[in-house]
């Protein structure tokens, strides 16, 4: 006799006028698959957990986000924010699509080089450049965008010894109407700061102003902050140009759009309030072209996005380590996947799916990573479906930030797979071994 | 363990408790363990039974059955003194 198919019991309380979030249904949506390659397969062969990023959806994004801008103003140029997401294959793929670098670290800028990024195409942002930073930057003809008066006066003090000019921007930070306001970084706007430093720059000869840099912020979502930012810069460059005569080549928006990842506390999910690339790009070619520049010296606009173009090229798929349930009789899940390697999980609530057939059913779940740690939480609480131990889930949008900002802790950092446009897997980034970390630890002989 | 005489099971898997005024849902295996114990087959049974019928091992489906009882007991659906 054929058996039937086996669907473990549960119980669910009916709570009476307490709706669904906007009616939004719990059909359950499973995710069986990346890119056509069964979760199952790749967790075989690669272990698990598991990152994998998509070098078509990549390249697809990339392209959907530069034609968004490209389409509406005539000179648009992309630089990868390598602190987003800068494993070397990665970063190869955006300079193919014709993305500049933009590094905020002599560690990312060194990486830039190795990847074949020509000094000349790499903007050089942040407040910790060293001497030997800001030499190499200027022999190389590198973008630097300066962030405090210490810097400028370096670079003043540095190029006396060189006979090349160092091309400079300077980071603005400035009132776009939304909160939290960084004013941490860079010349402010409103008190004056940004156009005295424009006005030492232009009083010195080794000092070549090119450009006007911002960036808001991350996960903004609000393009018309971005207006007020473009505006604003745009007045600068006018006024530069009306007081100096000198012609500002660039202005440089920084990244900070949103990803359709869910912040934790927003009501609805962030793929239903996350503006497109064409609303972003609407409304700061909007605002340059609509400025004072005259036409014929509209600058360059250049982007530094980086959420927005690589988070939803990646995932990371685990395995069910237990379910139990908590004092209150919750259930809680543990994954492997924890919040070492997915420190995005403090700020978004990430979607998390089954990669094979569930029951229909779904419970009020807490899923937990395997850390032996308080903190160590990817859902608080979730409508879940009943997986058992040994099942794999996938949990999307993971790309920006996690395989920069992971680390090492009470476990090893796991492979990093790329699916190239051909369908082939590739590691690019190996998982780590006890020996990688020996090797970099020593131990003092009276304790050998 | 012994369902509370009272509560009401209907066939579709809905369970309405009098003595609080609950009602909760259950899906088709759970409403066909509620329906065994109501009869007052024994746990040991009911998991044989359960093995032999569906697509399930006797371990997975001790676990899942011991955590459901554990859920009727945290709802007071099962009477205090056991058997
Ligand atoms: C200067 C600069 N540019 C670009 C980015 C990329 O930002 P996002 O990932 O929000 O697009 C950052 C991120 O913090 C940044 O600091």
């Amino acid at each position: 006799m054929e058996k039937l198919r086996y669907e473990r019991p549960v119980i669910n309380k009916i709570k009476a006028g307490v709706p669904d979030k906007f009616g939004m249904n719990t059909k359950i949506k499973i995710m069986p698959e990346i890119e056509g390659i069964p979760v199952k397969d790749i967790i075989n062969k690669y272990g698990s957990p598991v990152f994998v990023l998509s070098e078509p959806k990549i390249r697809e994004t990339y392209q959907e986000a530069h034609r968004a801008f490209s389409s509406r103003y005539p000179k648009v140029q992309f630089a990868w924010s390598y602190k987003t997401n800068y494993l070397d294959a990665i970063c190869k793929i955006y300079h193919d699509e014709g993305s500049w670098a933009e590094v905020v670290s002599g560690f990312e800028y060194d990486k830039a080089l190795a990847n074949g990024v020509p000094g000349s195409k790499i903007l050089f942002n942040g407040p910790d450049k060293n001497d030997e930073d800001l030499l190499k930057a200027i022999e190389n003809s590198s973008f630097i965008h300066i962030d405090h008066f210490d810097e400028l006066y370096s670079i003043i003090r540095l190029t006396k010894n060189t006979d090349k000019k160092a091309k400079v921007a300077i980071r603005i930070n400035m009132d776009t109407g939304i909160y939290p306001q960084w004013d941490r970084f860079g010349f402010n706007y409103e008190n004056g700061e940004a156009w005295n430093a424009i006005n030492r720059i232009m009083l010195s000869e080794n000092l070549d102003l090119v450009g006007l840099h911002t960036h808001i912020g991350t996960y903004i979502m609000s393009a018309n902050a971005y207006a007020v930012a473009a505006s604003k810069l745009a007045e600068l460059a006018v006024r530069t140009n009306r007081k100096f005569n000198h012609n500002i080549k660039y202005i440089d928006m920084g990244g900070g759009f949103a990803s359709k990842n869910t912040l934790k506390g927003a009501y609805l999910p962030g793929k239903d309030t996350c503006p497109s690339f064409d609303d972003y790009a609407e409304a700061i070619t909007s605002a340059l072209i609509n400025s004072e520049i005259a036409p014929d010296n509209l600058p360059i606009l250049f982007l530094e996005t980086g959420r927005a173009l690589i988070d939803e090229a990646g995932y990371v798929l685990g395995t069910i380590l237990a379910n139990k349930r908590l004092s209150n009789a919750r259930r809680s899940t543990i994954v492997d996947i924890g919040v070492n390697m997915l420190f995005t999980s403090f700020w978004y609530e990430h979607e998390i799916y089954p990669a094979q057939e569930c029951s229909l059913q779904t419970e009020d779940t807490a899923i937990y990573g395997p850390l032996c740690m308080n903190i160590d939480i990817l859902r608080e609480a979730i409508q879940f479906p009943l997986l058992q131990k040994g099942d794999h889930v996938v949990i999307p949008r993971v790309g920006a930030y996690n395989m920069t900002q992971w680390m090492q802790f009470i476990t090893l950092r796991p492979n990093i797979l790329l699916i190239d446009r051909d369908k082939n897997i590739q590691i690019i980034r190996k998982k780590e071994t006890n020996e990688v970390f020996k090797q970099m630890e020593r131990v003092p002989d009276h304790l050998k | 363990m012994k369902i509370k005489s009272n509560i009401a099971v209907s066939d579709n898997g809905f369970v309405f408790d009098p003595n609080t005024g609950d009602s909760y849902n259950l899906n088709n295996t759970a409403a066909e363990i509620l329906q065994m114990l109501k009869s007052g087959k024994e746990e040991t049974e009911i998991i044989k039974v359960f093995a032999k019928k569906y697509d399930v091992d006797e371990t997975t489906f001790e676990q899942n059955f011991y955590d459901f009882l554990g859920m009727l007991n945290h709802y007071n659906l099962v009477e205090e003194n056991r058997g």
